[in-house]
C-alpha cells in the first residue's frame, strides 16, 4: 500500500473488534481493503467468536451494502459483526424518528365510532367519548376525560403510558394488553394513569404521581422532546 | 333568505318527527313562514304527526324527478297560512332522493320561506346524507338514555365534517322523578359528555302522544309542560334567551323550586 493514511483502523477492546473504515473512499475499495487487512490477520482455531462493530463515519450503507459487509467479515474465521454504526442517516429515517419521538398536540373531542391514529405521543386536549377511540404508537395524554378506549404503544412498546385528567374508560389497551371496565356501574377517578405492571403483567390505574417511580424514563424522553 | 335546519338524531325513536312538527307549529305561532321537509322516504310520517296525510297529491320525489313543481307539492297547514309540509314518498326508495336535489329545493325554498325544518330519518347512511346536504343549521335530538346519547354523540361527530354550524341539542323525554333517583341520565351529564348548546329540555308528556294521534301538534295546546317547552324552544331559535324549563311543577312547593335554581346556578 503506497497510501500514506489507512483505509481500515482496527481496534481490539474488551468487547471485541472495532473496525473503523475510512469514509472518503469507494464502497468497493473498502471491501478490497477489508479482504486484504482480514486474511492476513491470524486466527487461532480453538478462540472463540469475535464480535465486531464497524464504525462508518460519514458514510451511508444501503441494506444491501450492509449485507455484503456482514458476509465478507463472517466469511473470515470467528469474525461476527454485532453492529454497525454511521453518523449518516437518510431523510427519510430521520423524519420517522422524529415523528415517532415527537409530542402531537391535538385539540379535538373524539366522539363515538371515530378512530384517531398518532404515531408517537399524544396530547389531547379534549374529551374521548364512548365509542371513540385513540390510537398511538407512543404514550397518550388525555387534557379531558377518557370515556372510551385509548391504545398506547400499539407497535408493542409495553413502557407505555395512559394518563387522563378524567379517567372512566370502556377499555385501555397498552402493547398487547387490554384492560377494561367493571360490569358495575363505577364513576371515573380523577388524575389518574394506566400503566403495564411487570409484576402482575396487567395493566394498573393508579395515580399519576406514581409516574415519577414507574417510568422515570418519561422525563427524559420528554426533555429530548423539547430540546428537538 | 331563510335558513335551513336539519333535525337529527341518529338513533330511531327519539322523537325527531315530533320535535320538527311542533318546532315548526312554533315558529309559526311566532309568525314565521315556515316549511317542514319530511325527509324520510319509505317511512313518512311527519304527515300524520301533523294531520295532512289526507292531503297529499305530490311528494318531494315528485319534485326531485321533476315531476311536478315545488309549489304543487307544498301542503298548507289547516291552522296557519304560512306553514307547509313537503311530505315524504312512501312508495319510492332512499336512493331516488339525491343530495343534489335537496340542495336545489332547499335553495328555492329559502326565497319563499323564513325556516325550513328538515325532518331526517334515523340512520347514517343515505338518507341523512340527503337530509343533512342542504342545512345551514343542525339540531340534535336525544333521550337520556345511554344509547341514544352515544348515537347523537356520533351524529355530532358526523355533523362535524359538514359545512354546517354547529349542532345544538334538545333533550327530549325528561322523566323527572327518574332522573333525580339517578336512573337516568342527569341533564348535565348529557351536556357534558356531547358538549355542544344545549338548546332546550323537553319532559316526558303524555299530551304529546295524545296529540300527535289527533294530528294536532302539542305545541298549540296553551300550558301544557311539552307545550310550554317546545315555544320556548323556537323562541331560542329565533334569538331570545329563555330560561331553561324548571320540572318541579307538580307538587308546586316554592321551596323546591328555589332549591332546584340554586342548584343549577
Amino acid at each position: 500500500m503506497t497510501k500514506s493514511k489507512q483505509l481500515i483502523t482496527i481496534k481490539g477492546t474488551r468487547d471485541g473488534l472495532t473496525l473503523n473504515i475510512d469514509d472518503s473512499c469507494s464502497f468497493g475499495t473498502v471491501l478490497n481493503e477489508l479482504e486484504r487487512v482480514l486474511s492476513t490477520e491470524y486466527m487461532d482455531e480453538d478462540a472463540p467468536m469475535i464480535t465486531v462493530t464497524i464504525h462508518l463515519g460519514n458514510r451511508y450503507l444501503h441494506k444491501e451494502q450492509e449485507q455484503e459487509l456482514r458476509d465478507l467479515i463472517r466469511s473470515k474465521h470467528k469474525l461476527v459483526v454485532q453492529a454497525i454504526e454511521s453518523n449518516v442517516l437518510l431523510k427519510e429515517d430521520a423524519l420517522t424518528w422524529k415523528n415517532e419521538s415527537e409530542l402531537k398536540v391535538i385539540t379535538k373531542m373524539v366522539r363515538s365510532g371515530q378512530v384517531v391514529e398518532i404515531v408517537g405521543d399524544v396530547l389531547l386536549i379534549g374529551d374521548i367519548n364512548p365509542g371513540g377511540k385513540l390510537v398511538a404508537t407512543g404514550n397518550i395524554f388525555v387534557l379531558g376525560s377518557l370515556r372510551g378506549i385509548a391504545h398506547a404503544g400499539t407497535h408493542g412498546n409495553r413502557q407505555a403510558v395512559i394518563a387522563a385528567s378524567y379517567m372512566q374508560p370502556t377499555q385501555l389497551r397498552i402493547a398487547d394488553h387490554i384492560s377494561r371496565s367493571p360490569d358495575y356501574e363505577s364513576t371515573g377517578v380523577y388524575m389518574e394513569c394506566g400503566f403495564i405492571d411487570e409484576k402482575e403483567e396487567k395493566i394498573v390505574i393508579d395515580r399519576l404521581q406514581i409516574l415519577t417511580q414507574k417510568r422515570p424514563d418519561l422525563n427524559g424522553f420528554e426533555r429530548r422532546i423539547l430540546n428537538g | 333568505m331563510g335558513e335551513a335546519i336539519v333535525i337529527t338524531s341518529g338513533k330511531g325513536g327519539v322523537g325527531k318527527t315530533t320535535t320538527t312538527a311542533n318546532l315548526g307549529t312554533a315558529l309559526a305561532l311566532n309568525d314565521k313562514k315556515v316549511c317542514l321537509m319530511d325527509t324520510d322516504i319509505g317511512l313518512r310520517n311527519l304527515d300524520v304527526v301533523m294531520g295532512l296525510e289526507n292531503r297529499i297529491i305530490y311528494d318531494i320525489i315528485d319534485v326531485a324527478q321533476e315531476r311536478c313543481k315545488l309549489k304543487q307539492a307544498l301542503i298548507r297547514d289547516k291552522r296557519f297560512d304560512y306553514l307547509y309540509l313537503l311530505p315524504a314518498a312512501q312508495t319510492s326508495d332512499k336512493t331516488d332522493l339525491t343530495p343534489e336535489a335537496m340542495v336545489k329545493m332547499i335553495s328555492e325554498l329559502k326565497q319563499e320561506f323564513d325556516y325550513i325544518l328538515i325532518d331526517c330519518p334515523a340512520g347514517i347512511e343515505q338518507g341523512y346524507q340527503n337530509a343533512v346536504a342542504g342545512a345551514d343549521k343542525a339540531i340534535v335530538v336525544t333521550t337520556p338514555e345511554k344509547s341514544s346519547v352515544r348515537d347523537a354523540d356520533r351524529i355530532i361527530g358526523l355533523l362535524e365534517k359538514e359545512d354546517i354550524e354547529p349542532a345544538k341539542l334538545v333533550i327530549n323525554r325528561i322523566r323527572n322523578h327518574m332522573m333525580k333517583n339517578g336512573d337516568m341520565l342527569d341533564i348535565d351529564e348529557i351536556v357534558q359528555i356531547l358538549s355542544i348548546e344545549l338548546l332546550g329540555i323537553i319532559a316526558d308528556d303524555d299530551e304529546v302522544i295524545k296529540a300527535s294521534n289527533h294530528g294536532e301538534p302539542v305545541a298549540f295546546q296553551p300550558n301544557t309542560k311539552a307545550s310550554i317547552a317546545y315555544r320556548n324552544i323556537s323562541r331560542r331559535i329565533l334569538g331570545e334567551s329563555v330560561p331553561l324549563q324548571s320540572f318541579e311543577d307538580e307538587k308546586g312547593m316554592f321551596s323546591k323550586v328555589k332549591k332546584f335554581f340554586g342548584m343549577r346556578s
